[in-house]
């Protein structure tokens, strides 16, 4: 092991950043577990039909379960934006802009699928 | 400036030659699963959600959108760029797994990074290849 006796960084709170790296596991664990099973759905049913789709998506627990995972990919998709927007976007004003964009798009999206899954 | 920066030995280092390889083939290959990682998700968030939202309201909308839908992606060039994007998942999919398990202290010595990288795209490859030939 290497054991680290002197150090520069900078203390900024305890703690910092553990939460979205916790966050980007658990939604990344909730989002394998049903692509999966989205996955076995269109290899057991070689056709889809029209009444096939809408009865999938008629079931309350699917359509709880479609918006669990949905809400999973925006958290996770935030975490890692703006961990990408963080390393390569420096000037301060542009990269907040961007994130501002980013969560707004990102909340569009979760209203956007309430809407599609409760429109039936 | 920190009392601790003050205390630093006011030393000049010898400057040291840099040397930038930023060609991705010469990266190795933990370097470009993870930057192929971050492409890929972008790639996701930009065009996939978005494209992916709309596909499912407009096939969920009517049978005549339904129908629709199926048939433009039927086209051959549709079904190309579909299997891009399928890639772009794949490869995220498995990177991620991969990711999980370091956490977890699996896999962390370089012989077996390098080793569970080479899988990493090996599955994504093989994974697309199957999709691709049951939609074909």
């Amino acid at each position: 092991m290497v054991s680290i006796t002197k150090t520069d960084k900078q203390p900024v709170g305890a703690h910092y950043g553990w939460r979205e790296w916790l966050a980007q596991r658990v939604t990344a664990v909730i989002m394998a577990l049903f692509a999966i099973i989205i996955f076995g759905f269109f290899v057991i049913k070689s056709e889809i039909s029209y009444q096939d789709w809408k009865a999938l998506f008629g079931s309350q627990l699917f359509r709880v379960l479609a918006l669990l995972f949905l809400i999973s990919v925006y958290y996770h998709a935030w975490i890692g934006v703006r961990d990408v927007l963080m390393d390569y976007i420096k000037p301060t004003a542009i990269r907040v802009t961007l994130q501002v964009m980013v969560i707004l798009s990102l909340v569009s999206f979760t209203i956007w699928s309430i809407a599609i899954l409760w429109a039936q | 400036m920190s009392a601790r920066s003050q205390n630093r030995p006011k030393v000049r280092l010898k400057v040291r030659p840099k040397y930038y390889d930023l060609n991705l083939f010469n990266l190795p290959l933990p370097a470009l699963v993870s930057i192929f990682h971050r492409i890929t998700g972008m790639v996701m968030f930009l065009f996939m959600i978005p494209l992916a939202l709309y596909l499912l309201q407009a096939t969920l909308k009517s049978e005549s959108g339904f129908n629709f839908w199926s048939n433009v992606l039927n086209f051959p060039l549709v079904k190309l760029i579909l299997l891009g994007f399928v890639w772009a998942f794949l490869h995220h999919f498995f990177a991620g797994l991969r990711y999980l398990l370091l956490d977890l202290h699996i896999g962390v010595t370089k012989a077996e990074a390098r080793t569970s990288s080479m899988w990493v795209f090996a599955l994504g490859a093989v994974a697309t290849i199957l999709f691709g030939a049951r939609i074909w």
